[in-house]
């Protein structure tokens, strides 16, 4: 969404921003792509938006823990190291 | 690190704990090579006994979690027995519908929120549980990189190292499945 202002030869539109946020959030873009990410986002609310999503995501994907292993398996691994410390003690 | 001086001087709490830690991903992770679900825990067993063989060398270059992925890879990659297929970059299509654009590219179904209504839930770690089976649901090149990156952590260095990509295709692989897990959340909790 463009307030007003005539757009830039060199500008982005919403459709190429949102490509541009993992290379944005990676530090990937150039110096020029940088800014003109950072410029269109100062115009547009909705790509800012969508920008805020993409990092809620990520902090959402980083709470992801581990299922705790069922009794069964916890015991599989048991016996898999002790065959594995008996088998290296009597080498 | 603790738990691997633990591990080394033979403590079995600290390889249960080990085992418990990573499990998950490791499974999530040898599934996309394997087959089946029974094989992908033949390959992670096999992945801890080359753990333990080699954990008196491990030197620590490289973190744990590094080594630890690189020899499931390697191992899950065997077992597969076929080639993995070059990068499909294009196989997922845009990270937006294109629909949602007008024909010169802005937003005429802008983003819904979301973000604030899921807030308390997102704080108190509630999410997580449906996070996890939407990244499961991703296309398999696409769930390796998010559980690697944003469910385990690592850096995209240690991530190519991983799977052995190229950091450009990482970072393709990256920016699909995070969009798409971002597109799920936004029809499940989004309001316009």
């Amino acid at each position: 969404m463009r307030l007003g202002l005539p757009l830039r030869r060199r500008d982005i539109v919403c459709q190429q921003a949102v490509e541009l946020v993992t290379d944005y959030l990676e530090n990937a873009l150039s110096a020029a792509g940088r800014r003109r990410f950072e410029r269109h986002l100062a115009d547009c609310p909705h790509c800012t938006e969508y920008l805020a999503q993409m990092r809620a995501t990520i902090e959402l994907a980083g709470q992801v823990t581990a299922d705790d292993l069922t009794p069964q398996m916890q015991d599989e691994f048991i016996a898999l190291y002790r065959q594995w410390q008996a088998a290296s003690e009597g080498d | 690190m603790e738990l691997l001086q633990r591990l080394r001087s033979g403590d079995e709490q600290a390889f249960v704990v080990l085992v418990r830690r990573y499990h998950d991903s490791m499974i999530r992770l040898a599934s996309s090579f394997v087959p089946s679900r029974a094989v992908a825990e033949e390959v992670v067993q096999d992945t801890w006994i080359g753990v333990l063989r080699g954990i008196g060398g491990f030197e620590g270059r490289s973190s744990f979690r590094t080594w630890l992925f690189r020899i499931l890879v390697n191992r899950a990659r065997t077992a597969g027995a076929r080639e993995r297929r070059t990068v499909a970059i294009g196989d997922a299509g845009p990270a937006v519908d294109q629909s949602r654009f007008d024909a010169a590219g802005t937003w005429v179904a802008p983003p819904e929120q979301w973000i604030e209504d899921i807030d308390d839930r997102l704080r108190a770690g509630k999410l997580a549980h449906r996070i996890r089976s939407v990244i499961e649901e991703l296309p398999a090149r696409q769930r390796e990189v998010v559980t690697l990156r944003d469910v385990e952590g690592l850096s995209s260095d240690e991530v190519c190292h991983v799977l052995e990509i190229t950091d450009g295709n990482q970072r393709v692989l990256l920016h699909r499945g995070r969009s798409r897990v971002r597109q799920v959340l936004e029809t499940e909790f989004g309001r316009a």
